[in-house]
């Protein structure tokens, strides 16, 4: 992802909501506005995080010297080939320059030991580990609920020392710088490039820009602009690429001049002259052009790289990646909102089917005592309506039975009744008979 | 790998021009390509100036519906503009607050603001969160500024003001203004504008300070700050005075030019609000109203930068943490939800117990009087069959008595 690429996005303007277009009457005022930024940014001061790779003795410290025309390197602070370490370190030193009223923190990170060994494999482990944890520090502070000024220091940008061998890249540069690219700008330099007459270094560089394309290696690139002298401009510079420069320490007298040089028997190798190498090239975009974009795209394109990585890791923990590659535009809070939206529909049918079950369980229990009472209630009916009949019955017996008896007695009367008459009409008799 | 971390700072100096002085400009010329955002809030009543005044501050006609007084409750309307001036492009949003003040019971009234602030800060959050996200590309919709703008009664602020500027003050950067100023006289307006600062101090409202830290702006600013809230006139008609033509309002009595300071502070309020603080507006919002907002919201959600050891959490150990707490709240949901269940199930499975055993009693007992009930009628049976054996045994003894005197009669008559 190139920064051009950035700047496209950013020249569509806020975010793409367009506003209806109003033509202004009258001096408003707010083309004060870029003054306001201005004041405010020196007020803030800037800063700035260099990075210096390559082998030993290759003119690094120099270099450095030579852009910030200051001793950052001296006998007191050794540059990093004076450092001989046992494996390869990468270490920082922090300067404060002043210069027409804006105050730089400048840090300058260097590796001593990059690719001395014997033994390289890997060297560039540790480099790149420093890197991550830039990136690592500015996260976490970045995600702080407290959040307080944050000290930026990322790296802004990586200058490689390429060494002047003439033919090609070493089988170390194009490993280090495929492993860099895509974590911070990289910027590839051919070091010492006095030792090269034009025509060699002509030669070099095609053969070092051919190599990087073939490596598919994202070297820094310019960003697009408007202004057409300006594009001019970095298309020069683009076909120059890489830059070949000289470094020096040592000022010397040429023709009246005072200027920064190389004294060689043949004559004076000069650092500011465009002729002699491209160091001005160099200073010119790192620090008086490119310097805010070197920063803006390692914030907006390899520090978001790094953010977008580390969190997805975090929040699909676990989770089947595949099926989230396009849900990647969430945060990790989003994520668990909406895991927590799911869980909660989960669970209402969870609820809705133990519900039913439930209910079910129920009306069935209910449906059998029902049932049983239905069946009590009828057979309690049967034995009433039998006792009932029962009793009917034996009423009508009764009712038969004191019948009977009636009947009975009234006979047993009348046979009285008769039996008296006839004792009475024998009496009478025999009391005829007597007489 | 070893970092020279606790180096200490070197302070070099140059031997000469190695040119990032430019730094300020670089910055500056990447902003101005990508464009500024500003976003302007007006609080107050219909038909107080609000859109009149937008109008001239910024020398054009936004096109502006006129409210009517009978809107059910407040709501927000935003408008986006894209404005440019030589090189500088301005998207600006005026959002104006649709019937503020019109309603009979205006206890609510400045929930609706309030909802609307919080929301953009909300989508800036949101936006910050994302796992993929483009900051640098962001229309950013929160509120840099609130006018509020104060009816010119000449005694005091009204308690919906209070009320309404108390909610804000800790959400946006607030700017008091007097609006209509040509309705009160110079004497007045000096009492008014004391008495109104007075009551806002009284009430600890926090209204926005021009910065006086950058020695550049620092005098006027500290100025300005003594002439607040200020009184503003708004008009877009143009009047002649003099050989000029100004915008003004034409009175029988004279013409009050919304540009002459003498008449009012418009000039003092642009210059405050555009050509001099617009910047820190945009920087305050973000460095403090957006950060209080957002560690607000944070903390709700039960983020911490430390835990309990006081040891600073990493990012990845802030989300691994609250990841385990919120499966760990799923699972307790779920927990919970079952036991209820099982907790329903068993006391309806009582209930319904209950039920069964009441059934089962009151059969027993309808069991019992039917037991009762057949014994008394085999008891009756029992009755009858005695009372029928009896009247057998009498009819018997009956018979055998009577067929007896009719054998003697039988006899005699032979």
């Amino acid at each position: 992802m190139s920064s051009s690429e950035v700047l496209a996005g950013e020249a569509e303007g806020n975010g793409g909501i367009m506003g209806q277009q109003k033509n202004l009457e009258g001096y408003v005022g707010f083309a004060n506005l870029p003054n306001q930024v201005y004041r405010k940014s020196v007020k803030r001061g800037f800063e700035f995080t260099l990075m210096v790779v390559g082998e030993s003795g290759l003119g690094k410290s120099t270099l450095i010297n030579s852009l910030f025309l200051t001793d950052l390197y001296s006998p007191e602070y050794p540059g990093p080939s004076h450092r001989i370490k046992k494996t390869v370190q990468v270490e920082q030193s922090q300067v404060l320059i002043k210069e027409g009223g804006v105050h730089l923190l400048l840090t300058i990170v260097d590796t001593p030991g990059f690719g001395d060994a014997v033994d390289n494999s890997n060297c560039w482990q540790p480099v790149t580990d420093y890197i991550d944890n830039k990136f690592e520090d500015f996260l976490n502070s970045e995600s702080r609920v407290n959040r307080r000024l944050m000290p930026d220091s990322r790296v802004h940008c990586c200058l490689y020392f390429i060494a002047p061998s003439g033919h090609g890249l070493k089988p170390l540069d194009i490993e280090f710088m495929k492993r860099l690219h895509e974590k911070v700008n990289v910027i590839p330099l051919i070091a010492k490039a006095d030792t090269m007459t034009p025509e060699e270094c002509q030669q070099f560089k095609k053969q070092i820009m051919k190599e990087i394309h073939e490596h598919k290696i994202k070297i820094y690139d310019f960003p697009e602009t408007d202004n057409e002298e300006e594009m001019k401009m970095i298309r020069k510079i683009k076909d120059r690429l890489p830059l070949a420069v000289v470094g020096s320490n040592t000022i010397i007298e040429v023709n009246g001049k005072r200027v920064r040089g190389r004294q060689y028997p043949w004559g004076v190798a000069e650092v500011e002259n465009g002729d002699h190498c491209d160091f001005t090239i160099l200073r010119n975009m790192l620090i008086r052009t490119h310097m805010q974009d070197l920063k803006d795209v390692t914030n907006n394109v390899h520090y978001e790289n790094y953010r977008s990585r580390k969190l997805a890791a975090v929040t699909y923990n676990g989770v089947d990646n595949n099926k989230n590659k396009g849900q990647l535009t969430k945060s990790p809070l989003a994520q668990m909102e909406e895991e927590r939206r799911e869980h909660v529909a989960k669970m209402k049918k969870m609820e809705q089917e133990m519900e039913q079950v439930f209910d079910m369980k129920v009306k069935e229990k209910i449906q059998k005592l029902q049932d049983s009472e239905v069946e009590l209630q009828k057979r309690h009916e049967q034995m009433k309506k039998n006792l009932q009949a029962q009793y009917k019955e034996l009423e009508e017996k009764r009712r038969q039975f004191e019948e009977e008896v009636n009947t009975w007695e009234t006979h047993q009367r009348i046979l009285e009744q008769q039996k008296l008459e006839l004792n009475r009409t024998i009496d009478k008799g025999k009391k005829k008979k007597i007489f | 790998m070893a970092s020279r971390d606790n180096e200490e700072k070197r302070n070099l100096s140059l031997g000469g021009h190695v040119g990032f002085d430019s730094l300020p400009d670089q910055l500056v010329s990447k902003s101005v390509t990508q464009g500024f955002c500003f976003n302007i809030l007006c609080v107050g009543e219909t038909g107080i100036g609000k859109s009149t005044l937008m109008n001239t501050l910024f020398n054009t006609m936004f096109e502006n519906e006129e409210a009517s007084h009978y809107q059910n409750g407040v709501y927000l309307r935003p408008r986006t503009y894209d404005l440019q001036e030589s090189n500088v492009h301005l998207k600006l949003t005026i959002v104006d607050t649709v019937g503020f003040g019109d309603q009979i019971n205006k206890e609510d009234s400045y929930k609706p603001i309030v909802d609307y602030i919080d929301t953009q800060f909300e989508n800036y959050l949101q936006e910050e969160l994302k796992i993929k996200r483009s900051l640098f590309n962001y229309h950013d919709t929160r509120i840099h500024i609130c006018l509020y703008f104060i009816a010119p009664t000449g005694h005091s602020l009204k308690s919906l003001d209070l009320v309404t500027m108390k909610k804000l003050d800790s959400k946006v950067n607030i700017i008091p203004i007097i609006a209509k100023a040509d309705t009160i006289s110079k004497s007045e307006l000096h009492k008014f504008k004391i008495k109104i600062m007075s009551e806002l101090v009284s009430n600890g409202v926090q209204i926005y300070q021009f910065p006086t830290d950058d020695e550049a702006v620092s005098e006027i600013n500290a100025s300005m700050n003594a002439h607040l809230p200020f009184a503003v006139v708004g008009s877009v008609e143009e009047v002649k005075v003099g050989n000029k033509t100004v915008r003004a309002r034409q009175y029988p009595w004279g013409v009050v030019q919304v540009e002459n300071e003498s008449h009012c502070d418009f000039v003092k309020l642009r210059e405050m609000l555009i050509r001099v603080n617009m910047e820190d507006l945009r920087e305050q919002t973000h460095a403090r109203h957006y950060e209080l907002y957002r560690r607000c919201k944070l903390e709700e959600m039960g983020f911490k930068d430390t835990d309990p050891d006081s040891q600073p959490f990493s990012l990845q150990e802030t989300y691994e943490a609250k990841r385990k707490e919120f499966l760990g709240d799923l699972q307790r949901k779920e927990e919970e939800m079952r036991q209820m269940f099982v907790n329903k199930v068993k006391e309806t499975e009582a209930e319904l117990k209950e039920k069964e055993r009441e059934l089962h009693e009151k059969f027993e007992q309808l069991k019992r009087m039917h037991q009762d009930e057949k014994r008394k009628v085999e008891e009756k049976r029992k009755e009858l069959e005695d009372e029928m054996n009896a009247f057998n045994r009498r009819k018997v003894a009956c018979e055998t008595l009577s067929s007896q005197p009719l054998k003697k009669d039988k006899d005699k008559k032979k």
